[in-house]
């Protein structure tokens, strides 16, 4: 037997579990209309779910996204202080972004497909549930005629097929989106700890050394505006601290050769010892 | 006959063509015998765009049990397996 033939005998088993609950067909075709309320809740909660995965993803490629911008600025900085090594470091990170960026892309892309199809599954299934909502009516009134009862069987086991249908199409789209929730979640988390080595850490590398940079230059300027007051007349203060720290100076230098000495006749035995 | 397209929706297809679809079935059950996966996504497709050209789409407040269901278009060769071997996955209870 081909597979198309196979799946709806599959699909119909799963529906024929519905009608066996009710004793009368009449009260199957209200049975099955309470099931088609849940199963309508059911895939309204999977759109949202699904919706959720989306943002979170738009969150995180924003994240990424701001990242890359500043390790720009900072090969832009870099630059401007000379320092190519540094500038070319912060754009071969950035373009570690990019590819993680153009990763997060394709599954923001795979996720809103489910969405526009569980949206479109939602769409249909509502309609369909608003039509039997008002055929069961009439068909409870014609049960009486053979004939009805035969429709009534078709028309439950025609919409349960069709909660089937959406059923199997939210597992799907939980199934898409649970691995990528994991992901994210490991993103997030890296994101947060800063324990990303390749991105977050190495962006903070690189603002240290532009910091420091910076920092050098200023204490260079500084440097220079002091020597520039010192020469032109110190206050007395800084002539006065100068001088108490003067006898440090000689009192510290013998003490240093005493472990130079120590060090030539240790030099001295190492020599002396095969290797 | 009503052939349904999984995650899409039920067409009516005029029963001359119902050779044509078995034709289709077979290949497609072939593919999975072999395990082939570039054949399976060939003749799924095959399967789904036919039903779609010569089915007409079954309006909204007609509920019939379908004849043929055509798996989701996009399904891989394994997924289809398990969907015949009845997983869980297809229950509308999910």
């Amino acid at each position: 037997m081909g597979v198309m033939k196979r799946l709806s005998g599959i699909v119909q088993a799963k529906t024929n579990k519905l009608l066996d609950k009710a004793e009368d067909p009449r009260e199957s075709l209200d049975l099955s209309y309470q099931k088609q309320l849940e199963s309508l809740q059911k895939v309204r909660r999977s759109v949202a779910d699904v919706t959720t995965a989306k943002k979170r993803i738009e969150l995180q490629a924003g994240q990424l996204q701001q990242q890359a911008d500043k390790l720009q600025q900072q090969a832009k900085a870099a630059l401007t202080q000379d320092n190519e090594d540094l500038a070319r470091e912060a754009l071969s990170r950035r373009a570690a972004l990019a590819e993680q960026l153009t990763d997060l892309s394709a599954q923001h892309q795979q996720v809103a497909d489910q969405e526009t199809k569980l949206i479109a599954t939602a769409q249909k299934l509502q309609s369909q549930v608003d039509s039997f909502r008002t055929k069961k009516e009439t068909m409870k009134a014609t049960y009486t005629a053979a004939e009805a009862q035969t429709k009534i069987g078709e028309a439950v086991s025609g919409i349960s097929e069709s909660m089937g249908d959406a059923g199997m199409s939210m597992q799907r789209a939980q199934d898409k989106i649970d691995s990528m929730q994991a992901r994210a979640g490991a993103m997030d988390e890296l994101l947060a700890s800063g324990a990303l080595t390749d991105l977050t850490q190495p962006v903070d590398d690189i603002q240290a050394q532009l910091n420091q940079l910076s920092t050098t230059s200023a204490v260079d300027n500084e440097l220079a505006a002091l020597k520039a007051e010192v020469g032109a007349g110190a206050p007395a203060g800084e002539l006065s601290s100068g001088a108490s720290a003067a006898p440090g100076a000689p009192a510290g230098a013998p003490a240093a050769a005493q472990p130079a000495a120590d060090q030539s006749g240790s030099t001295g035995g190492t020599e002396g010892t095969p290797s | 006959m009503i052939v349904r397209i999984l995650g899409e929706g039920q067409y009516s297809v005029p029963d001359k063509h119902r050779s044509e679809m078995e034709a289709l079935d077979n290949t497609l059950l072939e593919a999975i015998d072999a395990g082939d996966e570039a054949a399976f996504e060939v003749a799924l497709g095959a399967a789904a765009a036919e039903v779609r050209r010569v089915g007409t789409d079954l309006p909204d407040d007609e509920f019939y049990p379908s004849d043929l269901v055509v798996p989701f278009e996009d399904a891989t060769l394994s997924e289809t397996k398990e969907l015949l071997a009845g997983g869980s996955a297809g229950d509308g209870d999910q």
